[in-house]
């Protein structure tokens, strides 16, 4: 009784050291991610300085993202269009389609769907990128020669992330637009006229496309730098940087989706 | 990658967003349908403006010729008073009657102006002096149920034949009679 008593104590004590330890894992990296952000945005002018090393990020992180993006918003608009028809067409309001499509693109599908594929199509590329620079000690390297890691490869990597993804979420939420007029019009037969003059009654320039930018913008600087920690804080090996992309993946899709529901509840006045 | 070729799909990559946000403003939202000129006030008092918010439409015979500027409520004569923009190509008589009107069977409310015959029109800081109120659901329903309620005991002897009539015809309907 005494042995089975004492055993499962330490197993106890073992789980809640494990709990605490991982604890502070997180918040230590928390913390070191935060002064990684502050020191990207301090040594942020030489990417502003030399644009060419911002313009060849935004080309690898937001030109090469157009094909998913497009065809993702094509086919989430044509779903919604058919989904929202199916619905609405039972209530007997069939041209209310335009609104429905429009209003969950521009406030939510757009920067929400947007965030998720950047953080697989390319926050994994960064995190992998600069976790196997650091494994090869490019990185070290760099610092050897007097050049500042942080200002030469981190903050032009952010800036592209953050002004490639409210481009690339506007584009969605147009092409998307674009999907649900394909199938409601052409394909259904709603009202054209009706289609486009309902959505444009219900949709705010302010309170709906101006917030969607904005969650969008947050949505960047969220996903880029968490990608950019996890390639900087990889351990230096091959299985530490798979490690590191898998995270990249996980914590931003979690981080869009929480910010997602703050955000909106900020801006929708109750 | 050649460096002019990067900066050329940066630049198609950037414009291909600008044209996206103007698609969004121009074409999705309410940028171009929304705009009014030149404005000038006028000012209504109602009893009850019911689901009335800032920003809904103001029609005359159904074309949009305004927006509710403001709501307030007047602590003396504890009216809600409507500041309405009016475009400044729409010229009202004085004697404009104002409506509180509801789209569509649940849709918003906006206010309709029926103009009136006087030759003067309203300037600049008028008040509109007839109103009608919004039509409240619920005072509908108690005034028609206060009617129906006093309908029987006027004419007690219509009564039986008259429900014997509504039952059947329930009946016929198919409805599970009371």
């Amino acid at each position: 009784m005494q042995i089975i008593h004492s055993i499962l104590i330490a197993n106890l004590a073992r789980l809640l050291r494990s709990f605490g330890r991982r604890m502070i894992e997180r918040i230590w990296r928390l913390g070191a991610a935060a002064r990684l952000f502050f020191l990207t945005i301090i040594y942020s002018g030489e990417s502003f300085r030399r644009f060419h090393l911002t313009l060849r990020e935004i080309y690898f992180t937001g030109v090469m993202s157009l094909l998913i993006i497009i065809v993702s918003a094509f086919f989430v608009g044509m779903v919604l269009g058919l989904q929202g028809y199916n619905t609405l067409q039972k209530y007997g309001s069939s041209e209310a389609i335009g609104v429905l499509v429009a209003l969950s693109l521009v406030r939510e599908l757009g920067p929400v769907v947007t965030a998720l594929l950047f953080a697989g199509r390319a926050g994994t590329a960064i995190t992998a990128e600069i976790g196997l620079m650091k494994t090869t000690e490019q990185l070290s390297a760099m610092e050897m020669m007097a050049v500042n890691p942080i200002a030469r490869v981190v903050a032009p990597r952010f800036w592209a992330g953050v002004i490639s993804m409210p481009i690339l979420a506007a584009l969605f939420s147009m092409v998307g637009v674009l999907g649900g007029y394909m199938v409601a019009v052409p394909l259904i037969g709603v009202d054209d006229g009706a289609f486009w003059s309902q959505m444009q009654a219900n949709v705010d320039v302010r309170d709906d496309i101006l917030n969607g930018v904005i969650k969008s913008l947050v949505f960047g600087v969220a996903c880029t730098m968490i990608a950019l920690f996890e390639g900087f804080d990889a351990p230096p090996t091959a299985e530490g940087v798979s490690q590191a992309t898998t995270r990249t993946v996980v914590i931003s899709s979690l981080t869009v989706l929480g910010l997602d529901f703050v955000l909106t509840s900020f801006m929708i006045v109750v | 990658m050649d460096r002019t070729t990067i900066d050329l799909w940066v630049g198609v990559f950037v414009a291909l967003g600008i044209a996206a946000l103007l698609g969004l403003a121009m074409k999705v939202g309410n940028l171009t349908s929304n705009k009014i000129g030149d404005t000038y006030t006028v000012s209504a008092a109602f009893e009850n403006i019911g689901g009335l918010k800032p920003n809904a439409p103001v029609k005359s015979a159904g074309v949009v010729v305004g927006r509710v500027a403001d709501i307030k409520f007047d602590t003396k004569a504890y009216e809600a008073v409507v500041t309405i923009k009016i475009d400044e190509r729409y010229e009202f008589p004085k004697d404009t009657f104002a409506n509180i009107y509801t789209a569509g069977l649940l849709g918003e409310q906006y206010i309709g102006l029926e103009a009136g015959g006087e030759e003067d029109y309203l300037k600049n800081g008028d008040k509109i002096a007839q109103t009608q109120d919004a039509v409240v659901l619920e005072k509908m329903i108690s005034q028609f149920l206060y009617n129906k309620a006093a309908e029987p005991s006027a004419d007690e002897g219509a009564k039986a034949s008259d429900e014997k009539a509504s039952n059947a015809k329930s009946t016929e309907l198919g409805d599970p009679p009371f």
